[in-house]
């Protein structure tokens, strides 16, 4: 369903009469996928391959006293191992990488442990074996002496004063006064406006809640899996499944302090990243091993490596206190976010407090956040990092605030919500934004109205996440023949080929099925950003788009030539040059006449455009969700859900209700049943599928996705990110509608039955 | 799972003699899907898998008088096309159904979930309420032994080496005789069992419950016959009064561990409820049949 609710400022390319953009043509990496062709990343074999694997810790947190690899090494088949002691001891350096930033240290560290491991699953060495069988038993004949230190894994447990430290050197940031002695808070940070507690002081009505969630991981259904080569000359190839070739390509440059000229990074096909596939794990580790024994090395982890070393997002524990007049506007907002980073600082609390409160006009609010390290993987970006945890502890409170008020919860959102000119609470001013238009187009849908049965509840939340642009390039080369292929260096992991494909097809005037989307490897096209932060469809697109409009500049400069008329006669209409002065009596020359007389006119056709992408819009979503409760076992089902979403312009309509769907359903696994659970040991005890539990298919009614398009006049067609502000509202859409249904107000996840029985046996 | 020895006899006594030379490493593999995934993830160590398909016994589902007689290696699959089965056991049947994914009904045994000793598999308890036997086959011959005598710890059963189980047999039952089996899981499906609870009455012409059996998974080492819970039953028509009694005594029957499915408390108050539920499903079928 796309209702176009409101159109204001217009995008420069969208007439109304487009053509390709706004279709739903069958995906061009679609055929290759279900007959199962693609090649992703454990699929590449190469002559002379070796198997790598990696020596996990068993410890939470341990002192490395002394590695043996001897019995290893003399084990027949083995090919090369290596521990720390093989990669560069780098110094602490901040780096910048899409929507995560970090530190190369900590990166190369979280790689393989150095000294110290700071976590159950930690990767201590790597072997390279002929086999899979000899690398597992040469793995554990390698003999660690570990002294194990006291652990912490719970983020407020971690904040105590007397917690153990897991890094001498960290230093709380932020404060007025920089500590003494060392902690496991990396960072305060503090968002504030107005007068907080001349407000509260004023306030009708307040509210006040602890909110928590826990560790969830991306849950993409393949493994990270790569082969590296490192050639004798000192020439790197890797072929590995990312959001990023060019960000492998720095990351292994870095680790490994080589020249990104020497490293080719080949993108596999990618099953599944949501944030978790924007770091390196296993590449630097492959082109280590690989250049000791000199063999092609092939690592994939299993999923027990996948839960236990890789994502997952962070544990929050929230407050949140609301002050509201009685006519339901909101005064004051007081938000205290504390999110664990895992085994280094970086979590996602920076993004967490710039969202808390970004759908509503506070005149006075503070947000603190808490970057907090303990014994648990590191954190690694999960799709609008940080935006659902604080979501969650807001809109929660959001919905206590509407019972207190007596108010409708869409009433009380419609009341506060900022439109156009407002400031963000994050600084920017906003500007067309479709945030009202998406809170509309779910009062005016029929889920709104429906009557509710016995047990059941309803719940409403909203979401938002900044979407960004970025650096790109893309290629657009026309052949011989009048087809065209458009070349990107971003991996599609949301359907991105297609859309891709369509924007370029739109301004060529080609049928969609004529444009062939490639993504290239990094020697083959310009330097691009990773696949992250909403951007591909928005700065690759961009990108795309004015490299077609390049080419069709050329070619109406060459029909001129052919048709001998200046440049300024010839119009390019629907993929045909026309020259306007129908009295010269010239034929209209089609891109494929062109393109076959190119010889004549300059040569092959092609443009590339390389553009740091700006003024991505911002995204709201609106999310309505019923749910029944079983009130003697606590079973949760999700009856309805319709989700409502601001995405400026679909370009592909059924990929970017994919995309609503997708974060819906993630969304819901969050809020009813995953969770990282650690033993008093700090071990993991659910790495698995089957007892870390995604939603299965049978979990979930249809999820009715509303497209409103605001354009974004910023994009040629209006684009919006869209990947990400569906996961944010649903872990409280869904709580709420689970409170409403027990009649009893739930303030931590997950909901699982046992928590929820617990809930309404407590009366 | 390095050196795995791989032998298909086509003889019970031949795949007895070879468990018994192969050692404590040796295991007899009904349809696999516990087996190959213990195997992978090193929880067993490497050594003979006995594969129990190629023997003619092992394989389908016989009638004999009332009896069905099921073969060690019988996909759930199978029961589920199975009409007469279907009829005379819809608890059993549904119970091994509710086995893992669609694909892995496909080789799935009743057998192997009952060897396997969890004390949450989930076609356990619908086989113990139902007083269903094994035939077990070893080095000294053949015996007889009750489902529930079978697993004696999770992981451990009483088959001496060299023992497996040939066949499960139910027995002949009277008319207006039901079953049930539900079990509480966080998801709809591809879980296991938090709890589990099988019924299975018998009913006389005016719809009192001249038999019953109860029996509850997950909320003890072993899936546990509950008599006291069944007891609550006998003599009454399943009313509201009688069913509140079973939740009662199945509650007191239950002596579970607080893990990461669930905490005890919540296992146990659910076996209370499933049971009842169950029983309520039972009664129907026994009434229309």
């Amino acid at each position: 369903m796309s209702d176009v609710l409101e159109r204001r400022d217009a995008a420069p390319l969208d007439d109304g009469h487009l053509k390709v953009v706004g279709t739903r043509p069958v995906r061009p990496d679609g055929a290759d996928k279900v007959t199962g062709k693609a090649m992703y990343g454990a699929d590449l074999a190469m002559p002379g391959m070796v198997v790598g694997k990696i020596l996990r810790s068993p410890h939470a947190h341990a002192r490395i006293v002394s590695i043996d690899t001897r019995k290893a090494r003399a084990l027949p088949g083995v090919k090369a191992i290596v521990t720390a002691a093989d990669f560069p001891d780098l110094a602490s350096e901040e780096f910048e990488a899409g929507e995560s930033a970090g530190n190369l240290r900590d990166l190369s560290q979280n790689v393989m442990a150095r000294h110290v491991v700071l976590y159950d699953g930690h990767a201590v060495a790597a072997v390279a074996a002929t086999s899979s069988s000899i690398a597992d038993e040469a793995l554990a004949l390698i003999v660690v002496d570990y002294e194990v230190l006291p652990h912490v894994t719970e983020v407020e447990a971690a904040m105590s004063p007397d917690a153990p430290v897991l890094h001498a050197h960290m230093f709380t940031q932020g404060l007025a006064v920089t500590p003494d002695k060392p902690s496991n808070i990396a960072k305060r940070n503090e968002l504030t406006r107005g007068d907080l507690a001349a407000a509260f002081a004023e306030a009708d009505v307040t509210v006040e809640g602890r909110y928590t969630t826990a560790a969830v991981h991306q849950g993409y259904i393949e493994p990270h899996a790569c082969v590296a080569s490192y050639a004798a000359d000192g020439q790197c190839q890797v072929w590995s499944s990312s959001q990023g070739q060019f960000m492998i390509r720095t990351y292994c440059a870095k680790v490994l302090n080589l020249e990104s000229s020497n490293i080719r990074v080949t993108p596999a096909e990618i099953g599944g990243g949501f944030g978790g596939k924007t770091t390196v794990y296993l590449e630097p580790v492959a082109l280590a091993l690989s250049r000791q024994c000199g063999h092609p090395v092939k690592m994939v982890m299993t999923r027990d490596e996948v839960f236990r070393a890789s994502g997952p997002t962070s544990a929050g524990v929230m407050t949140v206190k609301l002050g509201a007049k009685a006519d339901g506007t909101i005064t004051a907002a007081d938000v205290v976010l504390k999110f664990q980073a895992g085994a280094f600082e970086g979590s996602p609390v920076g993004a967490g407090s710039m969202t808390a409160l970004a759908c509503y006009d506070i005149p006075n609010f503070s947000i603190v956040g808490y970057d907090v390290v303990t014994n648990t993987p590191k954190v690694a970006a999960y799709r609008a990092p940080g935006a659902p945890i604080s979501a969650f502890a807001v809109e929660t409170a959001m919905d206590e605030l509407a019972a207190k008020l007596g108010m409708d919860p869409l009433a009380l959102r419609e009341k506060n919500a900022v439109r156009d000119g407002m400031k963000a609470s994050y600084g920017p001013v906003f500007k067309n934004i479709g945030y009202v238009e998406t809170l509309e187009a779910i009062r005016s849908h029929p889920h709104y109205t429906a009557p509710l049965g016995p047990n059941q509840g309803r719940g409403l939340a909203v979401g938002f996440w900044f979407n960004i642009g970025g650096e790109s390039t893309a290629a657009v080369n026309i052949n011989e023949d009048g087809t065209a292929v458009v070349i990107s260096g971003n991996p599609d992991i949301g359907g991105s080929r297609a859309s891709m494909a369509m924007m370029a097809a739109e301004v060529l005037g080609l049928p969609v099925e004529k444009v062939r989307p490639i993504v290239a490897d990094t020697a083959s096209i310009g330097f691009s950003m990773l696949t992250g932060g909403s951007r591909t469809t928005f700065a690759t697109g961009m990108a795309v788009t004015q490299a077609s409009q390049k080419i069709v500049e050329d070619l109406k400069r060459r029909a001129a030539m052919l048709m001998d008329v200046s440049v300024d006669q010839v119009d390019w209409v629907d993929g045909v040059a026309v020259c306007r002065d129908a009295s010269k009596g010239k034929a209209d020359l089609s891109l494929a006449h062109i393109a076959e007389k190119s010889g004549q006119t300059g040569g092959p056709i092609g443009a590339q455009v390389s553009l740091n992408a700006q003024g991505a819009g911002p995204g709201f979503g609106v999310h309505l969700c019923d749910v029944e409760v079983d009130p003697e076992t606590g079973h949760v089902t999700v009856l309805r859900y319709t989700a409502a979403q601001d995405v400026g312009k679909a370009i592909h309509p059924a990929y970017v209700e994919g995309q609503i769907q997708g974060g819906v359903a993630q969304g819901v696994g969050w809020a009813l049943n995953e969770e990282y659970i650690f033993d008093r040991t700090g071990h993991m005890e659910n790495a698995g599928f089957l007892d870390y539990r995604v939603p299965v298919a049978s979990d979930l009614p249809m999820i009715d996705s509303i497209l409103v398009e605001v354009a974004n006049p910023r994009h040629p067609f209006g684009a919006k990110g869209v990947g990400e502000v569906p996961i944010v509202p649903p872990l409280a859409a869904v709580g709420n509608a689970v409170s409403a249904a027990i009649g009893k107000r739930l303030t931590d996840l997950p909901m699982a039955p046992p928590k929820i029985r617990a809930a309404i046996d407590a009366g | 799972m390095s050196n795995v020895e791989f032998i298909a006899p086509t003889s019970p006594e031949q795949a007895a003699k070879a468990l018994l030379a192969g050692g404590p490493g040796a295991r007899p593999l009904g349809g696999g899907t516990d087996l190959l995934v213990q195997l992978r993830s090193g929880r067993l160590p490497a050594g003979l898998i006995v594969d129990l398909k190629r023997i003619p016994e092992a394989i389908g589902i016989r009638q004999d008088g009332g009896a069905f007689v099921i073969g060690a290696s019988t996909p759930g699959i199978t029961l589920s096309e199975h009409k007469a089965l279907g009829l005379a056991w819809p608890g059993v049947v549904e119970a091994t159904n509710l086995i893992g994914s669609t694909q892995v009904q496909g080789r799935a045994s009743m057998a192997g979930n009952l060897c396997n000793a969890s004390p949450a598999a989930d076609s356990v308890p619908a086989l113990v309420a139902a007083r269903a036997t094994c035939l077990i086959v070893g080095p000294d011959g053949r015996r007889t032994a009750t489902v529930e005598s079978i697993a004696v710890a999770p992981g451990k059963t009483s088959l001496a080496p060299g023992e497996f189980v040939l066949e499960i047999r139910l027995p002949a039952r009277p008319g207006r005789s039901g079953d049930a089996y539900l079990r509480s899981i966080p998801r709809t499906e591809m879980d296991i069992a938090v709890v589990g609870a099988g019924v299975n009455l018998t009913l006389d012409a005016a719809g009192v419950i001249t038999e019953a059996h109860v029996a509850l998974g997950a909320v003890g080492p072993t899936v546990i016959l509950a008599t006291a819970a069944a007891a609550a039953l006998v003599g009454t028509k399943a009313d509201e009064a009688a069913l509140a009694n079973l939740d009662a005594a199945a509650r007191a029957a239950c002596n579970p561990i607080s893990d990461k499915r669930g905490t005890a408390e919540f296992r146990t108050k659910i076996a209370g409820v499933l049971a009842r539920r169950a029983a309520t499903i039972a009664y129907g079928r026994a009434e229309k049949r």
